[in-house]
């Protein structure tokens, strides 16, 4: 429907993109909007190509994104940003970590890892914001927090209250990671 | 009070709020959350059976007990559940009864695509099928009164989408259901030729009544707008259809998929010229309606019986549209799921894939050794199959075929159906080599517990089956106990077994990587002065390794120290975690 808004999180299995996603889907439950988190379980999640689709709006059918449909493309690796971009809107906006993780066929040497793939999606009709999120996440504390840092980078593309992301992190982290994560969607906000 | 739920917590609360008081199931993408959710909650008792069968079993024996009951699992379970399910279509219930199959179309994670609502139909048992995790929560609740009105079974259909996809559940409290009485009635409960007889014709009344109560059931919507199509739905093809067509068309959205209405789907398809019948996988409500009588209804023509449908694929389908997207310029690698870093099947792969053995596979992660580099797999069928289709292999290739082949099987799939293929061995004798991947948890369906492990679905210390002894104890005299990261210790126990002349077993014994309780070592790093670049470590296929302007390197992130690697490398340049 035309004002559901389309998140796609996009990643490797054991990423953190299941996390990601519920904390984006709690904001937008407490903001009053339908929604829908659509994500994938099982044999996927075992270093494959992960994807979790968020939408939102006054009411959400279908929980599934499909090519051209999303508003924001959030990747946490560089061939992964590549391999989905094209569900990106043509103007959306793609924020990328710079992360790179060789994937199986590229490690046995069957197929070739792209090279500046960040330099290429700019060439695209989109709007590509690339962070160093693993750096950010390590100096937050942990480099698996590098999916929260870019949750921060999301808030700035989103006009919802500061207050509405520190409840939904409080729901979503155990308590003894909370300040970590707190520091990582700060670093991820700032950037 | 709203809560955003995926489909399969929100089918536990629903199940929690109808007063279910027994949950028994064996894991399986896309179902398991339902169970474990259900695990929450300290007023329901549930538990992980050691397959499909037993779990239905308990579920049935509970329902007869008087308590609402309910067992889950996903569409090839329910092929193992198939026996009880279509007896207990016979006995009908006591307590409501309610059994979850999930299916996945698409298969996201399985190995076939089958169209459980074929199951309920030649079984003759009710199937409801919920849209989004708001209808879970109702259709569960509805279930029980259903099972209890009718008396019968009631299964709920899932399917990957609605299972796995989140949205907003309002929640209310338990209404706590006392035990129903019990009383002995063996004309309803002892399915012996006699009395069967006699159940089939209620069988055959009761499906009249639901016929007539789904001709009115506020399960099944109509919803008509000022046009001249009509659409036929149900469950997540409802959604797509939504989003896509909007208020463009009428919709009749069944709730109720088994057994159909005949005059509701009659005066809906009057009204419009033409009727779309909008299903995933099989034309089973497009066959109904023209086995009614209903000539202009269209669906299988238009979308095919493969995979999942979607918004994209109706709007192709249907108005002849298609979207504008961008692309990346160059080809994207494929990145397949791996076996993970550190993971214990690992070594057993690499043994089997170079001395190049035959090996008849199972279902769960270890099916991932299947592909490059390992390559060490060459038939996946079912749980429990690996051990059976070996025997049945060798048994027709002869002495030549047992030395090079062995069957790999997990722990939790052994409990499940494998134990009875290796009584086969022992019983009709085949030399056959049974690898049991024990890493002590069902892994591929995260990390639930099973009898092997020691404890319950609840974490609370269990009964433990012994693997060694229950071997021995089915006649396997050679039963071998291995650490798959002690490579050469594995691979030379792999030879010697498939060498010998009687059946034997190893136990390749390791718990998963990705275990909490697993303590890993640093991780280990490559001395880029040592390395040659052979990469003869990059043929255990480990997502930690890859290789950096000609030389292996290791990501820290992901690497656990296993030293499987370390093993392979004949220059001794891996290390460092000493």
């Amino acid at each position: 429907m035309s004002d559901t808004k389309s998140v796609m999180i996009v990643g490797v299995g054991g990423q953190g993109s299941l996390l990601a996603s519920r904390l984006l889907g709690n904001v937008l439950l407490a903001q009053g909007f339908d929604v829908k988190v659509s994500e994938v379980h099982g044999m996927s999640q075992r270093g494959g190509s992960v994807v979790t689709y968020v939408k939102y709006g006054e009411k959400v059918y279908s929980p599934v994104i499909e090519k051209g449909e999303a508003d924001v493309i959030i990747s946490f690796e560089q061939l992964e940003a590549a391999r989905w971009v094209s569900y990106l809107k043509k103007g959306g906006h793609l924020i990328v970590s710079t992360q790179k993780l060789d994937p199986m066929p590229v490690i046995i040497g069957a197929a070739k890892y792209p090279e500046n793939i960040v330099e290429k999606l700019k060439d695209l009709e989109v709007d590509v914001i690339a962070v160093d999120a693993l750096s950010l996440a390590e100096e937050a504390g942990s480099s698996k927090a590098s999916n929260v840092v870019l949750m921060g980078v999301l808030s700035t593309k989103m006009s919802f209250d500061d207050g509405l992301w520190q409840d939904a992190l409080k729901q979503c982290v155990p308590a003894k990671f909370l300040e970590l994560n707190k520091k990582a969607f700060e670093l991820g906000k700032n950037v | 009070m709203k809560k955003l739920m995926l489909g399969n917590e929100a089918f536990a609360r629903g199940l929690f709020e109808a007063g279910c008081k027994l949950v028994s199931s064996y894991p399986g993408t896309p179902s398991t959350e339902i169970t474990e959710e259900s695990a929450k909650y300290n007023e329901i008792y549930a538990e992980w059976a050691p397959n499909e069968k037993v779990a239905m079993e308990v579920a049935i024996g509970a329902s007869i007990g008087g308590a609402r009951a309910f067992c889950g699992m996903k569409h090839v379970g329910l092929n193992v559940a198939a026996d009880p399910l279509y007896t207990v279509a016979y006995t009908g219930v006591n307590g409501g009864l309610v059994i979850a199959v999930a299916d996945d179309p698409g298969m996201h994670s399985s190995q076939n695509e089958q169209d459980s609502r074929h199951h309920a139909i030649a079984s003759k048992v009710m199937m409801l099928e919920p849209s989004d995790s708001q209808e879970c929560r109702d259709f569960v609740k509805t279930a029980f009164d259903l099972s209890e009105e009718f008396d019968t079974p009631v299964i709920v259909r899932m399917s990957t989408r609605v299972a796995h996809s989140q949205s907003s559940v309002e929640l209310f409290d338990r209404e706590e259901k006392a035990l129903k009485e019990y009383t002995k009635n063996p004309q309803k409960y002892v399915m012996m030729p006699a009395f069967a007889k006699a159940r089939h014709v209620f069988v055959e009344e009761r499906t009249k009544k639901l016929i007539a109560y789904s001709e009115t059931s506020s399960l099944n919507k109509v919803e008509i707008n000022d046009t001249k199509i009509g659409v036929i739905t149900s469950g997540i093809s409802y959604q797509y259809a939504k989003d896509t067509l909007g208020d463009t068309v009428s919709y009749l959205k069944l709730g109720i998929v088994n057994p159909l209405p005949v005059d509701l789907l009659k005066d809906f398809c009057k009204k419009f010229d033409t009727v779309y019948v909008i299903e995933e996988l099989d034309g089973i409500i497009e066959e109904h309606c023209k086995v009614i009588g209903i000539n202009n209804v269209k669906g299988k023509e238009i979308f095919g019986y493969i995979g999942e449908l979607s918004q994209s694929i109706i709007a192709e389908k249907l108005l002849n549209k298609t979207s504008e997207f961008t692309a990346f310029s160059e080809n994207v690698p494929m990145r397949p799921p791996v076996l993970c870093a550190g993971c214990p099947h690992r070594g057993v792969f690499y043994a089997l894939s170079k001395n190049k053995i035959t090996v008849s596979g199972d279902i769960g992660c270890y099916t991932l050794g299947a592909v490059a580099p390992l390559n060490a797999m060459d038939t996946t069928i079912c749980m429990g199959a690996s051990i059976s289709a070996l025997h049945g292999f060798n048994k027709v290739r002869g002495t030549e075929s047992e030395k090079t082949s062995v069957a790999v099987i997990g722990d939790s799939t052994f409990m499940h159906s494998g134990i009875t293929g290796l009584v086969n061995i022992a019983y009709n004798s085949t030399n056959s080599t049974v690898i049991i991947l024990d890493n002590s948890i069902t892994g591929m369906t995260g990390h639930q517990q099973n009898p092997t492990t020691g404890y319950n679905l609840k974490g609370d210390p269990a009964s433990k089956v012994c693997l060694e002894d229950l071997c021995k104890a089915v006649g396997i005299k050679r039963v071998k106990v291995v650490d798959p990261y002690k490579l050469s210790e594995t691979e030379a126990a792999i030879k010697e077994e498939i060498a010998i002349n009687e059946p034997s077993v190893i136990i390749s014994r390791r718990p998963c990587a990705l275990l909490k309780y697993v303590k890993h070592k640093a991780p280990l790093s490559v001395d880029q002065n040592k390395c040659t670049g052979c990469k003869a470590c990059l043929k255990i296929g480990c997502p930690a390794i890859s290789i950096k302007d000609k030389k292996s390197v290791i990501n820290h992130t992901q690497c656990v120290g296993c030293g499987i690697c370390q093993e392979l490398c004949r220059f001794d340049a891996i290390g460092g975690n000493e």
